[in-house]
Protein backbone atom coordinates (compact mmCIF):
# COMPACT_ATOMS: atom_id res chain seq x y z
CA UNK A 1 0.00 0.00 0.00
CA UNK A 2 2.19 2.84 -1.55
CA UNK A 3 1.70 6.27 0.20
CA UNK A 4 -0.52 5.20 2.95
CA UNK A 5 2.11 5.57 5.81
CA UNK A 6 2.39 9.27 4.38
CA UNK A 7 -0.96 10.23 4.33
CA UNK A 8 -1.43 9.23 7.87
CA UNK A 9 1.60 10.78 9.02
CA UNK A 10 -0.01 14.18 6.91
CA UNK A 11 -3.12 13.67 8.68
CA UNK A 12 -1.85 13.52 12.18
CA UNK A 13 0.34 16.39 11.47
CA UNK A 14 -2.70 18.57 10.03
CA UNK A 15 -4.96 17.32 13.38
CA UNK A 16 -1.82 18.64 15.57
CA UNK A 17 -2.20 22.35 14.16
CA UNK A 18 -5.53 22.14 14.20
CA UNK A 19 -5.80 21.26 18.09
CA UNK A 20 -3.04 24.14 18.27
CA UNK A 21 -5.33 26.59 16.66
CA UNK A 22 -8.24 25.53 18.16
CA UNK A 23 -6.63 26.22 21.51
CA UNK A 24 -5.52 30.04 20.42
CA UNK A 25 -9.40 30.54 19.24
CA UNK A 26 -10.76 29.77 22.45
CA UNK A 27 -7.65 31.83 24.34
CA UNK A 28 -8.54 34.71 21.67
CA UNK A 29 -11.69 34.40 22.56
CA UNK A 30 -11.81 34.99 26.46
CA UNK A 31 -8.90 37.58 26.22
CA UNK A 32 -11.16 39.50 23.54
CA UNK A 33 -13.84 40.12 26.41
CA UNK A 34 -11.64 40.91 28.81
CA UNK A 35 -10.03 43.54 26.38
CA UNK A 36 -13.40 44.67 25.37
CA UNK A 37 -14.37 45.37 29.12
CA UNK A 38 -10.78 47.45 29.58
CA UNK A 39 -11.56 49.28 26.35
CA UNK A 40 -14.97 50.14 27.76
CA UNK A 41 -13.60 51.07 31.71
CA UNK A 42 -10.90 53.68 29.93
CA UNK A 43 -14.26 55.67 28.63
CA UNK A 44 -15.73 57.32 31.66
CA UNK A 45 -11.95 59.01 31.95
CA UNK A 46 -12.08 59.76 28.46
CA UNK A 47 -15.12 61.25 28.52
CA UNK A 48 -14.83 63.41 31.90
CA UNK A 49 -11.42 64.54 30.93
CA UNK A 50 -12.63 65.90 27.37
CA UNK A 51 -15.32 67.73 29.03
CA UNK A 52 -13.06 69.89 31.53
CA UNK A 53 -10.55 70.24 28.56
CA UNK A 54 -13.58 71.28 26.29
CA UNK A 55 -14.73 73.63 29.18
CA UNK A 56 -11.07 75.18 29.61
CA UNK A 57 -10.89 75.97 26.06
CA UNK A 58 -14.03 77.88 26.12
CA UNK A 59 -13.65 79.45 29.33
CA UNK A 60 -9.87 81.02 29.19
CA UNK A 61 -9.86 82.17 25.63
CA UNK A 62 -6.84 84.41 26.70
CA UNK A 63 -4.63 81.55 27.99
CA UNK A 64 -3.98 79.57 24.80
CA UNK A 65 -2.44 76.23 25.55
CA UNK A 66 0.37 75.37 22.88
CA UNK A 67 -1.45 72.44 22.14
CA UNK A 68 -4.31 74.02 20.72
CA UNK A 69 -2.62 76.40 18.52
CA UNK A 70 -2.89 75.42 15.00
CA UNK A 71 0.36 75.64 12.87
CA UNK A 72 0.29 77.93 9.68
CA UNK A 73 3.36 75.99 8.38
CA UNK A 74 3.47 72.24 8.43
CA UNK A 75 6.73 70.71 7.46
CA UNK A 76 7.01 68.03 10.20
CA UNK A 77 4.69 65.74 11.06
CA UNK A 78 4.42 62.71 13.75
CA UNK A 79 2.80 59.67 13.56
CA UNK A 80 2.02 57.16 16.49
CA UNK A 81 1.70 53.63 15.11
CA UNK A 82 -0.47 51.28 17.50
CA UNK A 83 0.30 47.78 16.58
CA UNK A 84 -0.15 44.17 18.75
CA UNK A 85 3.42 42.70 20.43
CA UNK A 86 2.68 39.66 18.61
CA UNK A 87 2.18 37.83 15.47
CA UNK A 88 -1.22 35.24 14.01
CA UNK A 89 -4.21 37.97 14.20
CA UNK A 90 -4.88 38.18 10.38
CA UNK A 91 -4.65 41.22 8.46
CA UNK A 92 -4.91 43.20 11.21
CA UNK A 93 -1.24 44.82 11.37
CA UNK A 94 -0.91 45.04 7.61
CA UNK A 95 -3.88 46.99 6.93
CA UNK A 96 -3.17 49.11 9.34
CA UNK A 97 1.12 49.96 8.48
CA UNK A 98 -0.50 49.69 4.83
CA UNK A 99 -2.60 52.43 5.67
CA UNK A 100 0.05 54.17 7.40
CA UNK A 101 2.79 54.09 5.03
CA UNK A 102 0.05 55.43 2.05
CA UNK A 103 -0.43 58.25 4.40
CA UNK A 104 3.45 58.86 5.02
CA UNK A 105 4.09 58.53 1.05
CA UNK A 106 1.80 61.20 0.82
CA UNK A 107 3.25 63.63 2.92
CA UNK A 108 6.90 62.69 1.80
CA UNK A 109 5.52 64.44 -1.28
CA UNK A 110 4.36 67.13 -0.32
CA UNK A 111 8.04 67.53 1.38
CA UNK A 112 7.16 66.85 5.38
CA UNK A 113 9.61 64.64 7.58
CA UNK A 114 8.00 62.39 9.42
CA UNK A 115 9.00 60.89 12.80
CA UNK A 116 7.30 57.93 13.84
CA UNK A 117 6.40 56.34 17.52
CA UNK A 118 6.18 52.68 17.36
CA UNK A 119 3.26 51.17 20.43
CA UNK A 120 3.67 47.08 19.72
CA UNK A 121 7.04 45.13 18.05
CA UNK A 122 5.45 44.22 15.10
CA UNK A 123 4.86 47.78 14.04
CA UNK A 124 8.68 49.02 15.23
CA UNK A 125 9.75 45.56 14.02
CA UNK A 126 8.44 46.92 10.22
CA UNK A 127 8.99 50.89 10.81
CA UNK A 128 12.99 49.89 11.66
CA UNK A 129 13.33 47.39 8.59
CA UNK A 130 12.14 49.89 6.32
CA UNK A 131 14.33 52.55 7.60
CA UNK A 132 11.64 55.29 9.17
CA UNK A 133 12.79 57.89 11.50
CA UNK A 134 11.65 55.98 14.96
CA UNK A 135 11.51 58.62 17.64
CA UNK A 136 10.80 56.66 20.51
CA UNK A 137 8.81 53.06 20.97
CA UNK A 138 6.71 51.60 23.66
CA UNK A 139 6.79 46.94 22.99
CA UNK A 140 5.78 44.10 25.82
CA UNK A 141 2.60 45.63 26.47
CA UNK A 142 1.14 42.49 27.79
CA UNK A 143 -2.34 41.78 27.33
CA UNK A 144 -3.34 44.91 30.00
CA UNK A 145 -2.62 47.98 28.70
CA UNK A 146 -0.89 50.33 31.46
CA UNK A 147 -0.57 54.07 31.13
CA UNK A 148 3.10 54.38 32.67
CA UNK A 149 5.00 51.33 29.91
CA UNK A 150 3.28 54.63 27.44
CA UNK A 151 3.79 57.73 29.37
CA UNK A 152 8.18 57.71 28.43
CA UNK A 153 7.08 57.41 24.65
CA UNK A 154 4.01 59.70 24.60
CA UNK A 155 6.37 62.33 26.32
CA UNK A 156 8.68 62.23 23.44
CA UNK A 157 6.09 62.68 20.99
CA UNK A 158 4.63 65.84 22.81
CA UNK A 159 7.84 67.32 23.79
CA UNK A 160 8.71 67.33 20.07
CA UNK A 161 5.47 69.28 19.27
CA UNK A 162 6.16 71.78 22.16
CA UNK A 163 9.44 72.26 20.88
CA UNK A 164 8.51 72.52 17.48
CA UNK A 165 10.13 69.78 16.29
CA UNK A 166 6.80 68.18 14.75
CA UNK A 167 3.76 71.12 13.59
CA UNK A 168 1.40 67.89 13.68
CA UNK A 169 0.81 64.21 15.33
CA UNK A 170 -1.25 61.45 14.00
CA UNK A 171 -2.07 58.38 15.73
CA UNK A 172 -2.56 55.58 13.47
CA UNK A 173 -4.74 52.42 15.05
CA UNK A 174 -7.04 49.73 14.57
CA UNK A 175 -10.74 50.83 15.24
CA UNK A 176 -12.51 47.85 16.70
CA UNK A 177 -16.33 48.30 15.17
CA UNK A 178 -17.24 44.50 16.28
CA UNK A 179 -16.01 41.13 16.85
CA UNK A 180 -15.92 40.65 13.41
CA UNK A 181 -15.42 43.89 11.88
CA UNK A 182 -12.06 45.99 12.68
CA UNK A 183 -11.00 49.83 10.74
CA UNK A 184 -7.76 50.96 10.89
CA UNK A 185 -8.11 54.63 11.52
CA UNK A 186 -5.92 57.65 11.30
CA UNK A 187 -6.68 60.54 13.93
CA UNK A 188 -5.20 64.02 14.57
CA UNK A 189 -4.40 64.75 18.33
CA UNK A 190 -2.29 67.75 18.09
CA UNK A 191 -3.15 70.56 17.86
CA UNK A 192 -6.29 69.56 19.96
CA UNK A 193 -9.33 70.40 17.21
CA UNK A 194 -11.87 72.55 19.17
CA UNK A 195 -14.57 70.49 17.38
CA UNK A 196 -13.21 67.46 18.94
CA UNK A 197 -13.23 68.47 22.35
CA UNK A 198 -17.11 69.28 21.77
CA UNK A 199 -18.92 72.28 23.59
CA UNK A 200 -19.03 71.88 27.41
CA UNK A 201 -22.20 70.90 29.40
CA UNK A 202 -22.39 74.31 31.21
CA UNK A 203 -21.35 77.74 31.67
CA UNK A 204 -19.52 78.92 34.80
CA UNK A 205 -15.56 80.12 36.31
CA UNK A 206 -13.20 77.86 37.75
CA UNK A 207 -11.66 78.71 40.47
CA UNK A 208 -8.14 77.69 39.82
CA UNK A 209 -5.25 75.96 42.31
CA UNK A 210 -3.05 77.21 42.60
CA UNK A 211 -2.66 79.02 39.05
CA UNK A 212 -4.62 78.37 36.01
CA UNK A 213 -1.69 77.45 33.87
CA UNK A 214 0.04 74.35 35.42
CA UNK A 215 -3.05 73.19 36.12
CA UNK A 216 -4.54 73.66 32.32
CA UNK A 217 -0.83 72.06 31.32
CA UNK A 218 -1.41 69.14 33.33
CA UNK A 219 -4.97 68.97 32.19
CA UNK A 220 -3.91 68.68 28.05
CA UNK A 221 -0.93 66.70 28.63
CA UNK A 222 -3.21 64.31 30.47
CA UNK A 223 -6.04 64.32 27.47
CA UNK A 224 -3.59 63.12 24.65
CA UNK A 225 -2.22 60.77 27.16
CA UNK A 226 -6.26 59.52 27.74
CA UNK A 227 -6.91 59.75 23.88
CA UNK A 228 -3.34 57.44 23.35
CA UNK A 229 -4.25 54.88 25.95
CA UNK A 230 -7.88 54.78 24.59
CA UNK A 231 -6.47 54.15 20.99
CA UNK A 232 -4.18 51.50 22.53
CA UNK A 233 -6.92 49.24 24.26
CA UNK A 234 -9.04 49.58 21.38
CA UNK A 235 -6.28 48.28 19.43
CA UNK A 236 -5.75 45.29 21.94
CA UNK A 237 -9.74 44.79 21.84
CA UNK A 238 -9.47 44.37 18.08
CA UNK A 239 -6.46 42.38 18.15
CA UNK A 240 -7.49 39.79 19.95
CA UNK A 241 -10.88 39.74 18.04
CA UNK A 242 -8.96 39.50 14.98
CA UNK A 243 -6.64 36.73 15.83
CA UNK A 244 -9.94 34.74 17.12
CA UNK A 245 -11.67 35.34 13.20
CA UNK A 246 -7.78 34.03 12.16
CA UNK A 247 -7.36 31.14 14.45
CA UNK A 248 -11.27 30.03 13.98
CA UNK A 249 -10.55 30.41 9.54
CA UNK A 250 -7.41 27.77 10.42
CA UNK A 251 -9.02 25.58 12.19
CA UNK A 252 -11.80 25.55 9.57
CA UNK A 253 -9.60 24.95 6.88
CA UNK A 254 -7.58 22.62 8.99
CA UNK A 255 -10.81 20.42 9.01
CA UNK A 256 -11.49 20.91 5.42
CA UNK A 257 -8.23 19.47 4.65
CA UNK A 258 -8.16 16.41 6.64
CA UNK A 259 -11.09 15.67 5.16
CA UNK A 260 -9.47 15.72 1.69
CA UNK A 261 -6.57 13.83 3.05
CA UNK A 262 -8.90 10.93 4.87
CA UNK A 263 -10.80 10.67 1.12
CA UNK A 264 -7.47 9.91 -0.75
CA UNK A 265 -5.99 7.48 2.23
CA UNK A 266 -9.69 5.48 2.34
CA UNK A 267 -9.42 5.50 -1.67
CA UNK A 268 -5.89 4.52 -1.68
CA UNK A 269 -6.83 1.56 1.23
CA UNK A 270 -9.57 0.70 -0.95
CA UNK A 271 -7.29 0.01 -3.86
CA UNK A 272 -5.18 -1.74 -2.28
CA UNK A 273 -7.82 -3.98 -1.01
CA UNK A 274 -9.34 -4.83 -4.38
CA UNK A 275 -6.03 -5.44 -5.74
CA UNK A 276 -4.42 -7.68 -3.10
CA UNK A 277 -8.71 -9.73 -3.87
CA UNK A 278 -7.98 -9.94 -7.13
CA UNK A 279 -4.64 -11.22 -6.78
CA UNK A 280 -5.46 -14.33 -4.25
CA UNK A 281 -8.68 -14.56 -6.93
CA UNK A 282 -6.03 -14.96 -10.41
CA UNK A 283 -4.05 -16.87 -7.69
CA UNK A 284 -6.78 -19.63 -6.77
CA UNK A 285 -7.62 -19.61 -10.24
CA UNK A 286 -4.43 -20.51 -11.60
CA UNK A 287 -4.38 -23.48 -9.20
CA UNK A 288 -7.52 -25.23 -9.96
CA UNK A 289 -7.18 -24.89 -13.55
CA UNK B 1 -32.27 63.17 53.31
CA UNK B 2 -28.56 64.47 53.50
CA UNK B 3 -27.03 66.99 51.34
CA UNK B 4 -24.75 65.37 48.97
CA UNK B 5 -23.02 65.78 46.09
CA UNK B 6 -22.18 63.45 43.52
CA UNK B 7 -18.40 62.28 43.23
CA UNK B 8 -17.08 60.00 40.66
CA UNK B 9 -13.94 59.00 40.67
CA UNK B 10 -12.51 57.92 37.41
CA UNK B 11 -8.86 56.50 36.35
CA UNK B 12 -7.42 55.90 32.82
CA UNK B 13 -7.74 52.26 33.21
CA UNK B 14 -11.26 52.29 35.65
CA UNK B 15 -14.21 53.72 37.31
CA UNK B 16 -13.11 53.73 40.67
CA UNK B 17 -16.01 55.28 42.44
CA UNK B 18 -19.58 56.50 41.24
CA UNK B 19 -22.16 57.82 44.01
CA UNK B 20 -23.15 60.46 46.63
CA UNK B 21 -21.21 61.44 48.92
CA UNK B 22 -21.42 64.20 52.37
CA UNK B 23 -18.25 65.41 52.42
CA UNK B 24 -15.09 64.87 49.96
CA UNK B 25 -11.42 65.32 51.30
CA UNK B 26 -8.49 66.20 48.58
CA UNK B 27 -4.76 66.18 49.11
CA UNK B 28 -4.73 69.27 46.53
CA UNK B 29 -0.91 70.33 45.53
CA UNK B 30 -1.34 73.71 47.79
CA UNK B 31 -2.64 71.54 51.11
CA UNK B 32 -5.83 69.40 51.75
CA UNK B 33 -8.96 70.69 50.76
CA UNK B 34 -12.73 69.90 51.73
CA UNK B 35 -15.58 70.12 49.42
CA UNK B 36 -18.91 70.36 50.84
CA UNK B 37 -22.23 70.21 48.64
CA UNK B 38 -22.71 73.47 46.36
CA UNK B 39 -18.92 74.04 46.60
CA UNK B 40 -18.00 77.05 44.30
CA UNK B 41 -16.56 75.28 40.54
CA UNK B 42 -13.02 74.47 41.27
CA UNK B 43 -10.14 72.83 39.37
CA UNK B 44 -7.12 71.95 41.24
CA UNK B 45 -4.02 68.94 40.71
CA UNK B 46 -3.59 66.81 43.68
CA UNK B 47 -0.70 65.24 45.03
CA UNK B 48 -0.34 61.37 45.77
CA UNK B 49 -2.34 60.79 48.94
CA UNK B 50 -5.64 59.86 50.22
CA UNK B 51 -8.96 60.84 48.87
CA UNK B 52 -11.64 60.68 52.01
CA UNK B 53 -15.33 60.57 50.86
CA UNK B 54 -18.21 60.25 53.32
CA UNK B 55 -21.01 58.36 52.48
CA UNK B 56 -24.41 59.87 53.21
CA UNK B 57 -26.01 57.85 56.21
CA UNK B 58 -22.71 56.39 57.12
CA UNK B 59 -20.31 57.52 60.13
CA UNK B 60 -17.28 55.81 58.17
CA UNK B 61 -15.23 57.60 55.45
CA UNK B 62 -14.21 55.95 52.72
CA UNK B 63 -10.96 55.88 51.89
CA UNK B 64 -9.26 55.48 48.46
CA UNK B 65 -5.39 55.83 47.47
CA UNK B 66 -4.49 57.70 44.67
CA UNK B 67 -1.37 58.74 43.21
CA UNK B 68 -2.10 62.08 41.82
CA UNK B 69 -4.46 64.00 39.36
CA UNK B 70 -7.29 66.50 39.17
CA UNK B 71 -9.89 67.14 40.95
CA UNK B 72 -12.70 69.12 39.48
CA UNK B 73 -15.39 70.34 41.33
CA UNK B 74 -18.96 71.58 39.30
CA UNK B 75 -22.20 72.88 40.02
CA UNK B 76 -23.80 69.03 42.00
CA UNK B 77 -20.52 67.15 40.78
CA UNK B 78 -17.13 66.48 41.84
CA UNK B 79 -14.96 64.62 39.59
CA UNK B 80 -11.34 63.26 40.05
CA UNK B 81 -9.56 62.09 37.45
CA UNK B 82 -7.01 59.62 39.18
CA UNK B 83 -3.73 59.13 37.57
CA UNK B 84 -2.79 55.10 37.50
CA UNK B 85 0.75 56.10 37.84
CA UNK B 86 2.89 57.33 39.81
CA UNK B 87 3.42 60.96 38.44
CA UNK B 88 6.00 63.46 38.77
CA UNK B 89 8.41 66.07 36.42
CA UNK B 90 11.53 64.20 36.94
CA UNK B 91 10.18 60.82 36.77
CA UNK B 92 8.62 61.66 33.54
CA UNK B 93 11.35 62.65 32.19
CA UNK B 94 13.36 60.46 32.93
CA UNK B 95 10.86 57.23 31.03
CA UNK B 96 10.95 59.94 28.03
CA UNK B 97 14.76 59.63 27.72
CA UNK B 98 14.79 55.97 28.65
CA UNK B 99 12.37 56.11 25.70
CA UNK B 100 14.37 57.78 23.51
CA UNK B 101 17.52 55.93 24.12
CA UNK B 102 15.83 52.57 23.54
CA UNK B 103 14.48 53.50 20.09
CA UNK B 104 18.17 54.98 19.46
CA UNK B 105 19.65 51.94 20.47
CA UNK B 106 16.85 49.80 18.10
CA UNK B 107 17.51 52.58 15.26
CA UNK B 108 20.98 51.90 15.08
CA UNK B 109 21.54 49.46 12.44
CA UNK B 110 18.95 50.64 10.07
CA UNK B 111 18.75 52.03 6.41
CA UNK B 112 19.52 55.40 6.35
CA UNK B 113 16.01 56.53 4.65
CA UNK B 114 12.49 55.60 5.02
CA UNK B 115 11.88 53.12 2.06
CA UNK B 116 8.78 53.23 0.64
CA UNK B 117 9.45 50.85 -2.20
CA UNK B 118 10.62 48.26 0.27
CA UNK B 119 7.55 48.98 3.01
CA UNK B 120 5.26 48.16 0.17
CA UNK B 121 6.24 45.54 -1.23
CA UNK B 122 6.24 43.64 2.30
CA UNK B 123 2.91 45.03 2.67
CA UNK B 124 1.80 43.80 -1.13
CA UNK B 125 3.17 40.00 0.21
CA UNK B 126 1.30 39.88 3.22
CA UNK B 127 -1.74 41.24 1.96
CA UNK B 128 -0.77 38.62 -0.61
CA UNK B 129 -0.92 36.29 1.58
CA UNK B 130 -4.24 36.90 3.60
CA UNK B 131 -5.95 37.23 0.29
CA UNK B 132 -4.76 33.65 -0.55
CA UNK B 133 -5.38 31.69 2.75
CA UNK B 134 -9.23 33.64 2.38
CA UNK B 135 -9.41 32.20 -1.48
CA UNK B 136 -8.47 28.93 0.22
CA UNK B 137 -10.71 28.62 2.65
CA UNK B 138 -13.84 29.18 0.11
CA UNK B 139 -12.95 26.95 -1.78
Amino acid sequence: MAGSKEIRTKIKSVENTRKITKAMEMVAASKMRKAQDRMRASRPYAEKIRNVAAHLSYTQPDFKHPFLIKRDVVKNVGLIVVSSDKGLCGGLNTNMLRMSVNQMKTWETEGKNIKVSAFGSKGLSFMTRVGADVQSHATGLGDVPHLETLIGSIKVMLDAFESGEIDQLFICYTKFINTMKQEPVMEQLLPLSGDKMGSPAGNWAYIYEPEPEPVINELMTRYIESLIYSAVAENMASEQSSRMVAMKAASDNAKTVIGDLKLVYNKARQAAITKEISEIVGGAAAISG
Amino acid sequence: MANTVHVDVVSAEEEIFSGLAEFIAAPASAGEVGVYPHHAPMITTIKPGALRIKLPDTAEETLIFISGGILEVQPGLVTVLADTAIRGHDLDEAKAIAAKAAAEEAMKNKASDMDYAKAQAELAEAVAQIQAIERLRRK
